[in-house]
């Protein structure tokens, strides 16, 4: 053993970055039908009627959102946890047996439950809690994977070289802690079968919260799905992936301790926002008004962190589409966390919630600012896990450029629609009888939902060239070390 | 006092405190340019910049095998 120079090993990474590839396509396409399917009706049955009951809107959505949410997103944040980890812990998996075991485990349980959630939720299996679908055996055995993935944070860190912890894992490790919380407490529930004497079929469960309470921890729960799962572990991303491939170190290092206190103490307090001119309390709405308009800047301080980071180093935006992708990224998280907030004050809630303004917030979150930040942190990986470079830069810049107009289109016709809708819903006439019934809106709506269509479908248009060009990669030409150190080497 | 009071209360000082706390850290950070181990804060980014496994830690940790 000892003759081998030490290096750090990708195999943990290498699953869960292919994985999350297969994924991310399987979740779009799902998205993109969804989105015909509400332009065009007809979509619904585009397998015949027989088949009606899988492919209908109400069906496939939970898929939508937990294969992209659950199986892209979070399995791109494990391989840049298997990766980043080792690196700035300067500390190689290959030193632990254990650790190995417990990330190859981790991988293959995850892998399984993944398979097992796609095909319940098929079958129309599910406890309706948005973003919480999955029935009690399901919890648990997410419990137990989630729990695999903390005992290799703390493996990891327990036999680090580096002393001081990076900026990246104290966000990893607020994303373990915080979720699990999370996850735990919405999913208390109660296995009717048993708590029945054998009633009912053996998976099913009612939630241990109702009414009020139900909305309150729901809330609680999916706004800081939001936090933990689509902004905590993408900014301990950039904090790696935009220093390493451009070379600059972080624009301040202390902005960013202060803005991850700052994102912690603020974000917790702030899904009543989810909630207003609901049943709940007035002061939890009042509460979660107030920290939402707060947030903006904790995260804005991390978003001008990065792009101050490429301070004076301009040229390698025009030049690098990878740096494209991630300057993009946090230019849109900027966007969506000063929308957001804008959402969030009362007066605005009440035209926009219910609306295609809060999708296409969404998605402006979701597409341009998880979505880029993950392609680009995977377009850093892969030329370090497979020794060769990235198999073609124009192909790149190619797909950077469409899918850019796909979110464009999306979040544009998302807020007219959205504007529209709310003002549509509300209008009356002197005496109060509401000007137009709801089909008027549907018509007037139909141009923005192909226009939403057009712009999903080229998004994953980009994100199957994206994946090719992974593809590729892996047969493109081999790569010295000393290419590594910065930039990632690209072929034409 | 009724619960709702207390509660309200309870509010004023949690928040109170917690801003304090927050911008006592800011204080802290920007008046010590270096942490109790005698690091300037800004040499930390080099964790992300010379990360392979043979570059020098920015702060060891002790060896104690
Ligand atoms: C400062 C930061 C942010 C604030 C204050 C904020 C605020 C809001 C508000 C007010 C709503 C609408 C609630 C309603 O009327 O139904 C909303 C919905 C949503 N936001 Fe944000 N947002 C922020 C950032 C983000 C980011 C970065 C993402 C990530 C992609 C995101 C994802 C979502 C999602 C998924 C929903 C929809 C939840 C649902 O109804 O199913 N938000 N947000
Ligand atoms: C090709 C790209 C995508 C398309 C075409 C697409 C399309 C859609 C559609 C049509 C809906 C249903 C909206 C409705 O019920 O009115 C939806 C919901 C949703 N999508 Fe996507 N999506 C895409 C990518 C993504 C990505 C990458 C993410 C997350 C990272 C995401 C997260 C969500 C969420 C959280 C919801 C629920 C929103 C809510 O309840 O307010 N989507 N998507």
């Amino acid at each position: 053993m000892e003759d081998r120079p030490l290096e750090y090993d990708y195999s943990v990474t290498r699953l869960f970055l292919i994985f999350a590839i297969f994924l991310g396509i399987t979740g779009m396409l799902v998205g993109v039908l969804l989105a015909w399917q509400m332009a065009y009706p007809g979509v619904n049955t585009f397998l015949g009627e027989g088949l009606a009951e899988y492919t209908n809107f109400s069906r496939l959505r939970p898929l939508h959102t937990n294969a992209i949410i659950y199986g892209f997103v979070l399995s791109s944040v494990w391989a840049s946890w298997y990766y980043v980890g080792q690196r700035v812990l300067k500390v190689s998996m290959a030193e632990s047996k254990t650790l190995m075991i417990l990330g190859k485990v981790h991988f293959w349980l995850y892998f399984g439950a993944a398979f097992v959630i796609v095909v319940s939720l098929l079958a129309g299996v599910t406890t309706s809690k948005e973003y919480s679908e999955f029935e009690w055996p399901l919890d648990l055995g997410i419990t137990v994977i989630w729990l695999l993935w903390g005992c290799g944070i703390a493996g990891l860190i327990a036999i680090r070289r580096e002393k001081t912890l990076y900026i990246s894992i104290w966000y990893y490790i607020a994303t373990f802690l915080a979720v699990a919380m999370l996850h735990l407490f919405n999913n208390l529930e109660i296995p009717t079968y048993f708590a029945s004497g054998g009633v009912g079929a053996w998976y099913h469960s009612v939630s241990m919260y109702a009414g009020t309470n139900d909305a309150l921890v729901q809330w609680w729960f999916g706004h800081n799905a939001v936090a933990f799962v689509l902004t905590t572990p993408i900014i301990a991303m950039i904090y790696y992936f935009l220093p390493k491939e451009s070379g600059q170190a972080i624009y301040s290092y202390k902005l960013s301790l202060l803005s991850f206190w700052g994102l912690m103490f603020v974000y917790l307090w702030a899904g009543g926002h989810h909630l207003l001119y609901s049943t709940v309390p007035d002061w939890v709405q009042t509460m979660g008004s107030v920290f939402s308009v707060i947030l903006i800047l904790p995260s804005w301080g991390s978003a001008i962190n990065m792009l101050l980071t490429m301070k004076g180093e301009w040229q390698q935006v025009a030049a690098s589409p990878l740096i494209k992708f991630m300057i993009l990224g946090s230019t849109f998280y900027m966007f969506s966390t000063l929308e957001g907030p804008i959402q969030a004050i009362k007066s605005v809630n009440a035209i926009a919630h219910f609306t295609d303004w809060i999708v296409g917030h969404v998605h402006d979150g979701a597409l341009g600012w998880v979505g880029f930040m993950v392609i680009a942190a995977i377009y850093h990986m892969a030329p370090r896990l497979f020794k060769r470079e990235i198999y073609s830069k124009s192909l790149m810049a190619t797909q950077f450029w469409i899918q850019t107009l796909g979110i464009v289109l999306y979040f544009t016709s998302m807020w007219i629609a959205g504007i529209t809708q709310g003002m549509m819903w509300r209008a009356h006439d002197q005496f109060g009888n509401l000007a137009y019934s709801f089909i008027d809106t549907v018509t007037v709506l139909h141009p923005y939902y192909t226009i939403r269509a057009v712009g999903g479908t080229l998004y994953l248009i980009g994100f199957i060239m994206f994946a090719y060009n992974i593809y590729k990669t892996t047969t493109a030409r081999p790569v010295e070390e000393s290419e590594l150190q910065n930039a990632s080497p690209m072929g034409a | 006092m009724s619960i709702a009071e207390l509660q309200s209360y309870g509010y004023i000082v949690a928040l109170v405190f917690l801003s304090v706390a927050l911008y006592a850290y800011i204080y802290h950070l920007y008046v010590q340019r270096k942490d109790s181990d005698g690091h300037d804060y800004e040499d930390y980014s080099n964790m992300a910049l010379k990360d392979d496994i043979t570059d020098t830690p920015v702060s060891e940790k002790s060896k104690k095998k």
